[in-house]
């Protein structure tokens, strides 16, 4: 019983992380219908500029509370990672939207392979320790155990989640984004600005990915130039898992992965008699991604896809 | 004099061939008199990859069908060159013999893979290839308990080099008083595997499977209606593409002696697809020109360090570092400025100047 609570904790914590990068993947491939592969390195840029903040402040103010230095790092992540998102959309993906369909792909690539340089050129190719600013308080609960940035993920990224959610069905910007959307010719015939909201679509993803990125690294201690390749990866899959353009669905799809992951590593070893160990846990993901795609396209939560002719 | 020049254009002179053929007997030796032992490997590693690309140009290119896992099947042709003719097993069976049945078990795989992913199509599809790629990755990295297949992550070592009745490729034969190294006669195999792939893709762009595909990539729901067997034309593309794959895959295995689930992973599917959209997707000039390019360029890259030196007088930051950044703006560059390719076809460009206008 102990061992199903902890892995019910450490799923929803780690699943709680991909839906959030998972809404950046969804947002966007819901307005342009483009993979945009180079979330998965923003994500990792914004780990990587924040802990150099952090780094640099627990060294200049030892004497700061550890959640006014998090707090620091965050503030400075999310700003550099909105301009990335910006810039990358404006000078890769703009001017190819009527390009065919491969092109923006393959300069999605280009961009992270480039962001992925630049990072090990600024930060080095060996792994990053997260600072030692973190609370460490650990809490027993029925068994198991829970630490405190574990609750600090799951409270920030519920309060994300709700505050997107907000954004998206009440305001005008969120309004634009749905009509967007929905048709992009229709939506800029009603007065909509479509670039804009293109645009902005890409920054409030980039600013959910930064967040993520540093949720991730303080979660595992580390950051690394090359971890937001399968990060990214993973959290495209929960995006199709749950059904791709839909915001619930990357959610669910981000909850559900992190939920197998913790459980199918945990469990495969007992399952198979020893004979496949919890070293196959990235298997996971890709398999539920194949069986949800083959037997129903569409995702979790996604609308039926209908063939266009 | 427009009439011989449209005559050249639709049957190139035998002397056109003649000078090809002797420039591409001849290049191993320039190559090596001019740039060194390392860049005729190089060169080795250059034509792999042109049979790469012109393998998955069968799938992307001409049927259109998204494939991101293609390196699975050059994982499995190498892999089973490796079981087959290495020290891992105790198995030394002959190059000739391995080669085909790989290349055919990768088709197979082709197959497996492309049935239950029949009803996706675009980026569906590349997800699910995707995700294929990984998983048969990541099985090459953890096969090595309880039945040690693959040997993890070290992979497999002291591979057989290529022989062929009494002559290896590794080490150097003197024939008419020249001396041919290992490198070289590995460019001439690979040659003329090469040409074999580049025969078979010309015939089938032209024939009536070629053209169905191209149907079923433009519309595939009109090119059901007209007749063709979209379900049984995928599969074949499926099986086409990994077949080359799985024949490169033990060339590449015996070519390096030493094969890893490093060399399989996604990024190499990537580059491959890379090769044929920047060369120009389903034309073979441009996908073999794609794939030259891709190859050599981050090599050539690595001269990065003596421009430094010579412009600033010393070494900012280390070339190897450099050369993917580079790349990386090279690509993004590309695509910018030609969308459809550096040596599009005919069609392709059609296409884009309608889509634009």
């Amino acid at each position: 019983m102990d061992i199903f609570l902890q892995q019910l904790i450490n799923g929803l914590v780690l699943g709680s992380v991909y839906a959030l990068v998972a809404l950046g993947y969804t947002m966007v491939y819901g307005i342009l219908e483009l993979i945009n592969f180079a979330h998965g390195e923003i994500t990792m840029m914004g780990a990587m500029v924040a802990l150099a903040v952090i780094g640099a402040l627990a060294l200049a103010a030892p004497g700061l509370p550890g959640v006014l230095v998090l707090g620091a790092g965050l503030v400075v992540a999310i700003p550099v990672c909105m301009a990335l998102g910006l810039l990358i959309e404006r000078v890769a993906y703009r001017p190819l939207r009527h390009a065919p369909r491969l092109a923006p792909l393959i300069t999605a690539i280009g961009v992270s392979i480039i962001l992925q340089n630049i990072a090990m050129l600024i930060w080095g190719k060996q792994y990053i320790p997260f600072p030692d600013v973190l609370p460490q308080g650990r809490h027993e609960v029925l068994g198991a155990a829970i630490t405190d940035v574990q609750i600090a993920i799951l409270l920030l990224t519920m309060s994300i989640m709700l505050m997107l959610i907000l954004v998206v069905q009440k305001t005008r910007l969120g309004r634009a984004m749905r009509a967007t959307a929905q048709s992009r010719q229709v939506a800029s015939l009603m007065g909509v600005d479509v670039n804009r909201v293109i645009a902005s679509t890409f920054v409030i993803g980039s600013a959910l990915a930064a967040v993520a990125g540093v949720m991730v690294s303080a979660y595992y201690g580390l950051a690394h130039y090359y971890m937001g390749f399968l990060l990214g990866l993973k959290a495209f899959s929960a995006a199709v898992l749950g059904g791709i353009g839909n915001l619930g669905g990357a959610m669910l799809g981000g909850l559900l992965l992190g939920l197998i992951e913790s459980f199918g590593a945990g469990y495969i070893g007992d399952l198979t008699g020893g004979f496949l160990g919890s070293h196959y846990q990235d298997v996971f993901a890709f398999f539920v991604l194949i069986a949800v795609l083959v037997f129903r396209p569409s995702g979790l939560l996604g609308a039926r896809v209908v063939e266009r002719a | 004099m427009s009439s011989v020049l449209s005559l050249n254009k639709t049957q190139p002179h035998w002397l056109v061939f003649g000078l090809l053929a002797l420039g591409l007997a001849l290049l191993p030796f320039l190559v090596d008199a001019g740039l060194g032992r390392s860049w005729v490997r190089l060169l080795d590693l250059a034509l792999l990859y042109v049979m790469l690309a012109l393998g998955l140009n069968i799938v992307v290119g001409y049927a259109g069908l998204l494939d991101l896992g293609y390196v699975a099947f050059y994982a499995l042709g190498a892999y089973v060159y490796a079981w087959l003719a290495s020290p891992h097993f105790g198995l030394h069976l002959p190059f000739w013999a391995i080669l085909p049945l790989g290349a055919g078990l990768a088709g197979l795989f082709g197959v497996l893979l492309g049935t239950p992913t029949l009803r996706l199509r675009g980026d569906y599809l590349a997800i699910v290839t995707l995700g294929f790629g990984e998983i048969v990755r990541i099985f090459m990295n953890n096969l090595n308990t309880p039945v040690n297949l693959t040997n993890g992550p070290q992979g497999i070592n002291l591979i057989d080099p290529v022989r062929l009745g009494g002559v290896s490729l590794s080490q150097p034969h003197t024939l008419f008083g020249f001396t041919f190294s290992g490198v070289h006669l590995t460019y001439y195999l690979f040659l003329l595997l090469t040409l074999a792939v580049i025969f078979i893709s010309m015939r089938l762009e032209n024939s009536r499977i070629g053209r169905a595909w191209v149907a079923i990539r433009e519309d595939e729901i009109a090119a059901a209606a007209t007749g063709i067997n979209t379900r049984n034309l995928k599969l074949l593309a499926f099986a086409m593409g990994a077949t080359f794959g799985g024949l490169a895959g033990g060339l590449f295995a015996s070519f390096q002696g030493f094969i890893s689930p490093e060399s399989f992973n996604l990024m190499e599917s990537i580059m491959i697809l890379c090769m044929i959209v920047l060369g120009g997707m389903g034309h073979i000039p441009g996908v073999i020109f794609g794939a030259l390019l891709l190859t050599l360029l981050p090599e050539a890259l690595r001269y990065t360090g003596d421009w430094q030196r010579n412009l600033f007088g010393q070494i900012y930051v280390d070339p190897a570092d450099l050369r993917m950044l580079l790349f990386g703006l090279a690509l993004v560059a590309v695509m910018l400025y030609r969308p459809a390719g550096l040596i599009p076809s005919a069609r392709r460009r059609q296409e884009f100047a309608d889509a634009k206008g």
